[in-house]
Order: structure tokens, then sequence, then C-alpha cells
């Protein structure tokens, strides 16, 4: 590859990084206009969550004294990894510089590495809530997680592989025909997806009140930068469960590999399309459903278990056939 | 055209018995309705008719549609006389009596059909018309128990059918790419001659469903649990039919798909499983002999017990072992049907079913005391009645083979001889309990059957040997 | 791969698996009523899709049985008849739904594992036909062991039926002499049912059928 054709990579790359961690407090911003909306209010304008961002940067961070240095650098960490995780989703473009590294198994790894930190900060200030919520959370985890995977495996055994680029392409194909597994692992990831970012029926972002919190009560202690740099992690997670499913389920736009600027062109506006589509979606769900009972949440997380698990029983029973 | 006879003889008096009113009628028309149908099974056995797509007659068949006619015969002589008692004693009334007829009759239908069927849809379909209408007559005393007996049956039995179901469908599947499509592809004739061309592995997992569905309705542990209820409270006449015709046309169709297994090599012998089966039948039958205190559920797990028997026989299989097998079915339906008669008998004068409550029956009433003595030393197989030759049989080949399995067969029999001994000198010997009142209904039926069977252990009509020798050889 | 007539087969044979799963944890009757609609609903598309793939006339007649009795008739007596036996407020206590599902999605693989070798020689969509078919058999028969209710039961058995239909449609040319007693037998089968539930409620004003062990004529 010449210097030129490197620099260009590098620079798609990098504009998939920044396009992500900038377009995320839009995405949550722009998912309470429409619910606002929905509810017959006005709403915040949808750029609001920048706001709220800058505002939090520059305020005084004041820590709680029973807290240690893994409250202090939990916050970053738990930033980088899901930034991290969010970049090598392929958005606009596949087959970028490293999206050799985009691998569906890392990707949950990462965000597992994320979750164990949040939910170690809320234990780590030592008042109820904050264990309140890091039990309930690591409850759902370990259901979630599982079905996660086994929706991984779903749709790495359609595709034969599980680095995402390559999943992207391969289910642009038409020889995948039309599936029931991979409807099935839709359903499913869309399910792991509403349980791991904290969205209603599995728990409320707008809440506060104590018998309603999970994600919320882990974060309770937080202000200032750190708050921020917390609230940026959860709308990136956001971002990169809708990027995922946008790329894995309904990858049609995605520009391949080193063509040219039109082509990206066309692939950022498929990726803000699908996002806005997935943005309104999760909105009139969030308006139309209410919010499950805390003990029922693990059956609700069993279905999405049971779909991965039903959808590769199926896929074996094509594949031997 | 006597095989048709046959069938909408009783269909066509199910029809009659349905509408009719009057009691005594329509039980007298029960009577006629089964004498006609025997006639012209006896007639099928001197003219044996051709094969057709649908219906056949050969040597497996023509011995249980003469046994089912007669059985049917009796049961309706004894029901006739029964029933009478039940109306005065107002257990039942004379609208459910119109019911009860004509289920009758619509049973001996389905089963002539099951046995007559050469397709093996039509097999299945005849089977499960017997069961619905047994389950109707079940229920008819609309009591707690009887409900909950007849719901338990009817649940256990759809169960076995579904099962049995898709054991036909899969040998269907192997029929179909050596026979072809359609219709051809599910008559029986049709299949056995081409059975060793059928896909092995097919057969045998059709074949497992067969057993566990039709195995079901045969009443082998453990799938047994409908058994002594449905037995217990239902009329007498249903128990005697249950055990002496019912379970025999789930056997015989089991034995049917036996018979395509043994005519392809390769397929794995069912012998193992039905041995297995068998044996726990047999065994945990015998065991639980001891506890009964109600006589017809003592009756009903001895009707388990002897199923276990004959499906352990046709697991050991051979010449010898299938002969046996065939036997102990015609004598355990013989003899089964004499027993429940006398209950029924018993039943109606103590006024009640438990045996702690009945005793001294040879002194009271010295001719049924005395039949049921006979009947239940031939159910506990002893000489010189029929069941004796069959169990002796049995247990010879086998100890020729597998002594081992011998060992556990004559153990379960001793244990089963055992209770039923202990439960028989209490009812008919001992102290008299119970009330004394003089029997209404006919002693016939009851004589009629033990006569048979006796006869039968002294002498087989040498016809009969051979049809169960033929039969078999082709069982494998 | 496989060709849309294949895929479409199995993504209806795919969603009555998945109907047959969701029918296990419905605890409500009404709910469990209209899931049971729609798994006829379902087998009457496949037996549907079946009679155009293999162009057989006669399937489509079974469907529409399907149809009419099991998707359409039965829901709604069975709906009547919960509402007239005044049920249809109960929770029923669903024994361990998690054990339950993960029960039957063994159940689901091992049909799987035992149908599929067995039936080498016959085409594919029969083949996945009858595998899924089991299964469905198979969880209805979990079904009716695992509940108390006796319209669960039913609705276990019924959605047993459905496997059953599904694999005599599965098996190409199966005479319609079995097919029509298939549906023949349902019918009668559910007008004994009536009559006893009606019996049961009669007697014993409920239909929780461990009120009728109680009336059992032995303990064991």
């Amino acid at each position: 590859m010449t210097v030129l054709d490197m620099i260009g990579a590098l620079a798609a790359q990098g504009a998939q990084m920044f396009l992500v961690m900038l377009a995320a407090p839009l995405l949550t911003g722009y998912v309470r206009l429409v619910k606002a909306r929905l509810q017959r209010r006005r709403g915040p304008s949808p750029l609001q969550p920048y706001r709220d961002l800058l505002r939090l940067l520059r305020k005084e961070v004041v820590l709680p004294d029973t807290s240690s240095w893994l409250f202090r650098a939990a916050p970053y960490v738990m930033f980088s990894t899901t930034w991290v995780a969010a970049a090598l989703v392929p958005t606009f473009a596949t087959d970028l510089l490293f999206s050799w590294s985009g691998d569906l198994i890392a990707i949950v790894a990462l965000l597992g590495t994320a979750r164990f930190l949040q939910a170690l900060a809320g234990l780590d200030v030592g008042t109820s809530f904050g264990g309140l919520g890091s039990s309930r959370e690591m409850m759902f985890a370990s259901l979630a997680e599982p079905a996660l995977l086994m929706l991984v495996f779903t749709v790495a055994l359609i595709a034969g592989t599980t680095q995402l680029s390559a999943v992207a392409e391969q289910l642009q194909l038409p020889q995948v025909g039309l599936r029931i597994s991979l409807a099935l692992a839709l359903i499913g990831f869309i399910i792991v997806a509403i349980a791991e970012n904290a969205r209603i029926p599995v728990d409320n972002p707008a809440t506060h009140l104590e018998l309603t919190m999970v994600h919320e009560a882990m974060v309770l202690e937080y202000s200032g930068r750190h708050l921020a740099l917390v609230e940026w992690a959860a709308a990136l997670k956001l971002l990169m469960y809708a990027s995922l499913i946008a790329c894995v389920f309904f990858p049609w736009g995605l520009a391949p590999a080193g063509s040219g600027m039109a082509s990206y062109g066309i692939g950022v506006a498929a990726w803000a399309g699908k996002m806005a589509v997935a943005g309104t979606a999760l909105a009139f769900f969030e308006t139309v459903i209410a919010k499950m009972r805390v003990f029922r949440v693990p059956g609700f997380l069993g279905i999405a278990l049971m779909l991965g698990l039903l959808g590769t029983l199926l896929l074996f029973v094509s594949r031997g056939l | 055209m006597s095989a048709l006879a046959v069938l909408l003889v009783p269909l066509g008096f199910a029809a009659l018995l349905a509408l009719l009113p009057g009691y005594r009628i329509s039980a007298r028309l029960n009577v006629l309705a089964s004498f006609i149908a025997l006639a012209f099974a006896v007639d099928l056995v001197i003219h044996r008719p051709v094969a057709g797509r649908y219906l056949m007659v050969d040597d497996l068949n023509v011995v249980f549609i003469l046994l089912n006619t007669f059985v049917g015969f009796t049961t309706s002589a004894f029901s006739a006389s029964y029933i009478r008692h039940e109306l005065e004693t107002g257990r039942l009334t004379a609208s459910y009596l119109r019911f009860y007829h004509a289920m009758f009759q619509l049973m001996l239908f389905g089963i002539n059909l099951a046995l007559l069927a050469n397709n093996i849809g039509l097999m299945w379909v005849a089977v499960e018309l017997a069961t619905l209408t047994t389950v109707m007559m079940v229920g008819i005393y609309r009591t707690h128990v009887a409900l909950a007996a007849a719901w338990k049956y009817f649940i256990l039995g759809s169960v076995g059918i579904a099962l049995a179901l898709f054991g036909t469908i899969l040998v269907y599947l192997a029929a179909r790419p050596v026979v072809g499509e359609g219709m051809d592809a599910m008559v029986w004739t049709t299949l056995i001659t081409h059975a060793q061309d059928f896909d092995p592995n097919l057969l045998n997992i059709a074949f497992i469903f067969l057993l566990l569905g039709y195995g079901t309705k045969v009443g082998l542990a453990p799938m047994h649990a409908w058994l002594p209820d449905a037995h217990a409270e239902g009329p007498t006449p249903i128990s005697a039919v249950l055990s002496g015709l019912l379970l025999n046309v789930a056997l015989y169709a089991l034995l049917r798909f036996k018979m395509l297994l043994a005519a392809n090599p390769l397929a794995i012998a069912p012998g193992p499983l039905m041995i297995g089966l068998g044996l726990l039948s047999l065994i945990f039958a015998a065991f639980m002999l001891y506890r009964r205190r109600d006589i017809k559920r003592l009756f009903a797990y001895s009707s388990i017990e002897h199923m276990g028997i004959i499906v352990f026989a046709f697991g050991m299989a051979g010449p010898l072992g299938n002969f046996a097998g065939l036997l102990q079915m015609t004598m355990h339906s013989l003899t089964k049907s004499a027993i429940f008669f006398s209950v029924g008998h018993i039943a109606q004068v103590k006024g009640t079913q438990q045996i702690g409550e009945m005793g001294g029956l040879t002194e009271t009433h010295p001719l049924l005391g005395w039949g049921l003595v006979a009947g239940v030393a031939a159910i506990a197989g002893l000489p010189p009645f029929g069941v004796f030759t069959s169990e002796f049989l049995i247990v010879s080949s086998t100890f020729a083979r597998a002594p081992v399995l011998a060992v556990l067969v004559v153990f379960g029999l001793l244990l089963s001889f055992g209770a039923l001994l202990l439960r028989l000198t209490s009812v008919a010997f001992g102290a008299v309990r119970g009330p004394i009142g003089p029997v209404k209904a006919s002693y016939i039926p009851l004589f009629a059957h033990l006569a048979l069977v006796l006869t039968a252990g002294i002498w087989l009509p040498p016809p009969v040997v051979a049809w169960f020798q033929h039969v078999a050889v082709q069982l494998g | 791969m496989h060709g849309l007539a294949f895929d479409i087969s199995h993504m209806l044979a795919g969603l009555l698996v998945l109907v047959s799963l969701a029918m296990l944890y419905q605890d409500r009757l009404f709910a469990l009523i209209n899931v049971l609609a729609l798994h006829a609903l379902l087998l009457a598309a496949s037996v549907a899709w079946q009679a155009w793939v293999h162009d057989a006339p006669q399937l489509y007649i079974t469907a529409a049985i399907a149809l009419a009795f099991k998707a359409i008739a039965i829901p709604m007596a069975l709906r009547r008849m919960v509402f007239r036996l005044g049920i249809h407020r109960q929770i029923e206590t669903v024994v361990g739904t998690g054990l339950t599902m993960l029960a039957a999605i063994v159940l689901i693989a091992l049909s799987i594992k035992v149908m599929l070798p067995v039936t080498a020689g016959v085409d594919p969509v029969a083949r996945e036909d009858i595998a899924l078919a089991l299964s469905v058999v198979l969880i209805g028969l979990l079904m009716m062991v695992t509940r108390r209710n006796a319209v669960s039961q039913v609705a276990g058995f019924m959605s047993l039926d459905n496997g059953i239909v599904l694999a005599a449609t599965g098996a190409q040319g199966m005479p319609l002499v079995v097919e029509l007693s298939v549906a023949f037998s349902v019918l009668i089968a559910f007008i004994v049912i009536g009559i006893f539930l009606f019996r049961i409620r009669e007697r014993f004003d409920t239909v929780d059928l461990q009120a009728l062990d109680r009336f059992r004529g032995e303990k064991l």
C-alpha cells in the first residue's frame, strides 16, 4: 500500500472513531425528543446532551469519603472500552484499517469489562443504592451475556466468521436466503440490547426512584467530569448496539473497503438513516410498553437465550440436510 | 362378504340401539347383534376371502376375530342380565342405557375393523374408535371416581394413539421409496412382501414409537396408569371387554408391525425392548397385587401382569415363544373375562367391590364361589387350564435360551400366584361377610368361558395349532 | 444452499416450534388459547405451502380443516367454555418455567439428533418437517405432563396433534384417508373433551386435576 493509501485508510478509520464518539449523544437526544413528542410534550432539543456533557465537564468533582482509586479510575476505563467497542463496529464502511480486530466476541468482552467496572464502582461507594444497582445489573448480565454469546454463535454459524466486517459482507450475499434463524437472532439481539442499555422494560433511564433504578443506582454518586464520561459511555453503548444490529442484520449501504468518497458518503447517509430508524423504534417501543418488575427480567432475558438456542438448533437442521 | 358383514352388523345395530328407548329390547338386540356377528365370523373362518385393499383375513387375525365376536357375544349376554340389577339399584338410568348399548356395538365394530384392516392407517383409526367408545363407557356412572378414571384413560390413551400414529407415518416413510407413493404404501399385505428392502433405521425408530404408543394401550408398565382405574370404575361388562378384547387388539396391532420388522434382516430385533417392558410389567404388577383392596383393581393388575408375560414371550421370539404368546393371548382373554363376569356377580350380591367386605362365597353361593376359584386357578396358571400350557411353554423355552430371564419370569409368576391365592382364600373361603342375596344375572357366560379354557388346556384343536405355528414363524 | 421453497417451509416449521415453546410458559388461559390458535394457523400455512410445493391438492383440504376447526372453531369454543367455567381469571402456577423451557430445548435437540440421520433417503423438505414435527410432538407431551389445569392439558394435546399432522403432510403422498381421519378423530376427541370438561365442572367446581386426584379410587 502506498503512503497515500495508508493515510487514506487511517483517515477513514479515524473518521469512524470520531464519528461514533460525537454522534452518540445525538442519538440519545433524538430518542428523548421522539419519546417526548409521542407523549405530547415539546421535549428538549436533540443537542441537549452535548450541552449537558459540556456543563458537567466544567463542574467540580465531588468524591465520597468512602470511595477509593477505583471510583476515580472507573469512568475513564468504562469510557475507553466502550468507545473502542463502538469504534470497531462498521458504521459506514467495512474492512477499515483496524477491522481485523472488530470481532464479535472481542466486542462482547470489551462491554463485559465496562460493565464489570461499573458494578465495582457502584459497590465501591459503600451505600445501599450502589450495592442494589450493582447486584441487579449483575443478575441481568448473568443471563444477558450467555444469550448474547448464543446469538453471536447463531450469526457466526450463518456467516462463517465472527469478524464483523466479514459478517456484514457475507450476509449481503443472496445465498443467505430467507432465514428464520436470522429473524430469531434479530429479536434476541433486540431483547439483549434493551436489557444492556437499561431501557424500558428492563430499567427506566429517566428515573431516580430506588425501586426502579438499576443503571442509575450504580452511578448515583458520580459528579463533574466523571459523570460526563459515564453518561457518554452509556450513550456510546446505545449507539454501539444500534450500529451492531444495523451492521449484522441490515448491512445494505455499507461501503466496501477502499472505495471512494462517494460511496463513503452513501455509507454515512445510510448509517444515519438506520440510526434514526432505530432511535424512533426504540422511542416508540419505550412509550408503548410498561416497565417490568425486576424478578420478571430474567424471564425476559431467558427468551433471548431460548431464541438463540432455537436459532442454532434450526441452523443445525438445515445444515444437516 | 362375511368380512363386510362382521363390520356392518355391529355398526348398523349401534345406530339402531342409539334410537331405541326401551332397555329390555336394546339389551336383547345387543345380544342378537353380537350373535349375528359371531355367526359371520364363523363363516369367515370356514370360507376365507381373498385379501382386499382395505380388509383381509389371514392366519393371525382369524382366531382373534372369532375370539372377539365370541367374547362380545358372551359379554353382551352377561351384560343383558347384569344391567337389570344396575337399573334396580339406581346406578344407571334408562337413558344412559341407550348410550351404553350403542357404544357397546360401536366398540365391537371398531375392534372388528382393527382386526380385519389391511391398511395400517385404517387399523389405527379403528383402534382409536374402540378406545374412544370405551372411554365413554368407563365414565358412564358419572361419579367422581368414574370421571377421574375416564379422564385419565382418555388422556393417556390419546397420547398413546398419537405416538402410534407417528410410528405409522414413519413406517409409511420407510415404505414409500420401495413401494411408491399413495395407498399402496399403507396396505399391509404389500408392506410385508417388500419389508426386507425398507430402510432399517427408519423401521427401528418407527417401532419404538409404535411400541410406546400401542404399548400404552396394552397397559405395559410404565404406561399402565390408566388401566386399574378404568377397570375398577367402569361397569363390569366393560372391564371384561377392556381386559379381554381391547388389550388384545392393541397387542395385535403391535404384532403386525413386529412382523414387518422381522421380515427385514437389518432391522434391530425388537426383542430386548419387549423383554424389558414385559418383565417390568410382570414384576411390577405382581408386587402391586399384594396391596389391592378392591377386587376389580386386583384383577386389573393381573391383566397388566399377563400382558407383560405375553409381550415377554413375543420379545423372546422364536417359534416356541411366539406360539406361546399367541396362545396366552387367547387364553387370557377368555379367562379374564370369565373372572370379571364372576366379579360382577359378586359385586352385585355384596354391593361393594372391597375385598375386605366379602367372604365365604363357596358357602353362600356355591356355584359362584367355585366358579371364582376355578377362574383364579386358571389365571394363576394352574393345570389343567389353558393358561398353564402357554406359561409352561414360555418358561421352558426361555430357560433353554436365557435361564436368568426364566428365573425372573418364574419369580413374577410365583409372586402373583401368592397374591391371588391370598385374596382368593379370603373371598371364597373363610367367614361369611357381606349380604347374601341371590344372584340375579346368568352364570352361563362365566362357565362357558371356563369350559373353553379347560378344554384348551387339555386339547387344542389342530387348525388353531396350525395357524398359530404359521404365524409364530412369520413373527420371527 | 437451498431454494426458496425449502426456506419458507423451514421458516414455517421453525415458527411452529417457536410457538410451541411460547405455549409452555403461558399462565393465563385466554393467552394460552390465543397461542393455540396461532399454532393451528401456522400449521395450516405450513400444510398449504407443502400442498403448493408438492402439487398435492388434497393437502389444501387438510389445511382448510386445520384452519377452520383448530384455528377458529375450537379456540372460540374453548374460550366460551373457559368463560362459563369461570376460570379465566386464574393464574396457573406453571411448574418452573426455566426448567421446562430448558427441557423443551433438550427435546428439540434430541428429536433433531434422532430423526435427521434416520431419514437420510428422503427429500430435504420432508426430512426437516419430520424432525421439527417430532419436536412439536414432544413439546406437546412436555406440556401435558407439566400442567395441572385440564384446559392446559387439552392445549398440550392439541399441539401434539398439530405436530403429527405436520409429520403426516411432510410424508409425501400419504393418502387422504389418514388425513381426513386424523382431522375427524380430533373433532371427535374434542367433543368428548368438551363433554368431560363440563361434567368435571358439574362434579367438582374446578378444572384442577389435582382436585380430581383426591377422588382416585386407591392411592397408587
